[in-house]
């Protein structure tokens, strides 16, 4: 039961808000040593793991051209590009990015997209022009109620889409794993019955965007706030 | 052969010049803490594939006491102000989407091109890393594009991803170290320990209480682990396989398909999640930090009903 308690402790600090950071490496030290590792394996697991994740931080490599951008004015771009048209809405702007994220992500090509590369500089700018072009200036509640919208999409988008193509790590890990248990099973059926799922995603999220369009036209433009933040 | 470790440099040097250009900015009010986490997470990239791993975990522990215990601070520069911005942006019109769009284009055709290329039977790039070599390759044909373009200071990209960083913060480095936390808890098996809790207390009678007690564990076992790809072995060893294959004759493929997918829903509401839900966050500096996730949870729920109807639906038809 002791084994637990790094579950324990990541649940009550992240209740407690404290900073994740160090409750993530006060719940590994705390699960490693119940555990039996002893001090010295538990931070030699530590930095074996870390050393072998650093794949994930990649991701940042993309910042320098993304800022060099912003610094040209991408995100005042991005914003005036959608203040042309105006049967944009917010929720529309979100829905077309949501289905071509869907789509490609169906067909494996999932880093067609992503929050640094497209989210930050192109769609949350334009999801937020799209909704100054019909109440004029946000608020900053506004603002971000908008940003965290275009930041979900990108998520549901792809993790609903991507199991669609059979290729992608969890329809291989699902088929390992169960031949290891004695079960053969096609990759091609796994991926078909991500269909459902998928469309299912596409509908109930498509209907929250409507509402939030109607809930962006009860909102009222804010009428001293100027500038981003 | 190209290999991950030449992307590791080039995040390592990054990094580097991050660290620079934050010891370099007086307007911080913690500049040296700031720049300390940024070098020491520089280091694990140039050199932690040949340091012993108790040594980097060491730094790690060093970079969680500057980050996580000291915290870091934030330079208030701008390095172009919103007029200036607004010029630039009708001066180059569309054509600043181009570098933007290149990072894809790239990553997609290095995807393609690379899986393949040999030269005399040996790989160009190590088939297995092949998405990240290219990640890696497309942000550098971006930045030459966009430098020859846009012509600015040579410093300008590192002082660009340095304010973005800074934006970031110590969330940055938080995927990895729930990496990290997953490979302790596997180690200890926490997994184990979890499955059999569910096989004690919870009541599986009928084949329809098995189908809920896989897709809910399944998202809430995802919540804890911040990854349904660890909890999936977990929860369709102990629930999936013994109770709604073997014992209510359910088929196995439509039960591991949704059953990963009811993982999905909890990934969308977990803070363990972090490079899907904290780090968009950061990234778009919303001062709430769980502003993503709650944007998530009402269709997470929902799709977590649809999956569940969907599994109880057609799982037993065969």
């Amino acid at each position: 039961m002791l084994t637990l308690i790094g579950v324990v402790i990541v649940v009550a600090g992240f209740a407690l808000r404290l900073n994740p950071l160090l409750v993530v490496t006060v719940a590994g030290l705390a699960t490693g040593l119940a555990a039996g590792l002893g001090l010295v394996g538990v931070i030699t697991a530590f930095g074996k793991a870390f050393t072998e994740s650093r794949y994930i931080a990649i991701v940042w490599l993309v910042l320098p051209v993304i800022g060099l951008l912003e610094r040209a004015g991408l995100k005042e771009r991005a914003r005036a590009a959608i203040a042309g048209i105006p049967a944009a809405t917010t929720g529309r702007v979100l829905m077309l990015y949501f289905a071509v994220r869907q789509v490609s992500a169906a067909l494996g090509l999932t880093s067609l997209g992503g929050h640094a590369q497209m989210v930050r500089p192109l769609v949350a700018p334009m999801a937020e022009g799209a909704a100054e072009n019909r109440v004029g200036p946000l608020t900053d509640e506004t603002r971000f109620l908008i940003r965290a919208h275009a930041a979900a999409v990108d998520n549901i988008a792809v993790f609903f889409g991507e199991d669609i193509f059979i290729a992608i790590g969890s329809i291989l890990l699902i088929k390992g794993f169960l031949e290891q248990n004695g079960v053969r099973v096609e990759a091609a059926h796994l991926a078909l019955w991500a269909v459902p799922t998928a469309v299912c995603a596409l509908v109930i999220h498509f209907v929250r965007l409507a509402l939030l369009d109607r809930r962006l036209r009860r909102t009222p433009g804010a009428a001293a706030v100027g500038g981003e933040p | 052969m190209i290999g991950l470790e030449a992307v590791y440099w080039l995040m390592g040097l990054l990094l580097l010049g991050v660290a620079v250009a934050s010891a370099r900015d007086a307007s911080n009010p913690r500049r040296w803490r700031t720049t300390a986490f940024w070098a020491l997470w520089a280091l694990t990239f140039v050199a932690s594939s040949h340091l012993p791993h108790l040594v980097t975990g060491v730094i790690v522990l060093a970079m969680v006491l500057v980050g996580g215990v000291a915290g870091l601070g934030q330079g208030t520069r701008e390095s172009a102000g919103r007029a200036a911005r607004e010029a630039s942006a009708a001066r180059w019109g569309n054509r600043l989407f181009i570098p933007a769009l290149v990072i894809p284009a790239v990553t997609l055709l290095g995807n393609w091109a690379l899986k393949s290329a040999a030269i005399g039977g040996v790989h160009l790039v190590d088939p297995k890393q092949v998405t990240q070599v290219s990640l890696g390759i497309a942000t550098l044909v971006a930045l030459v594009v966009g430098m020859a373009m846009l012509r600015p200071p040579a410093s300008a990209p590192v002082v660009e991803a340095r304010r973005l960083l800074d934006a970031v913060g110590w969330a940055a480095v938080l995927p990895q170290m729930l990496a990290a936390l997953g490979a302790l808890f596997a180690v200890a098996g926490v997994g184990r320990v979890v499955s059999t809790l569910a096989e004690q207390w919870i009541p599986l009678g009928s084949p329809f209480v098995a189908v809920v007690t896989y897709t809910v564990g399944m998202a809430l076992f995802t919540m804890i682990m911040g990854n349904a790809f660890a909890a999936f072995p977990v929860m369709t060893a102990g629930i999936g396989l013994p109770l709604v294959m073997v014992r209510f004759g359910g088929d196995p493929v439509v039960m591991a398909a949704v059953g990963m997918l009811s993982g999905f829903c909890g990934t969308l509401m977990t803070p363990m999640a972090a490079n899907y839900n904290i780090v968009p966050a950061a990234l778009l500096e919303l001062p709430d930090k769980n502003a993503v996730i709650k944007a998530q949870v009402p269709t997470a729920l929902l799709l977590l009903a649809a999956n569940t109807a969907i599994m109880y639906l057609f799982v037993y038809r065969r």
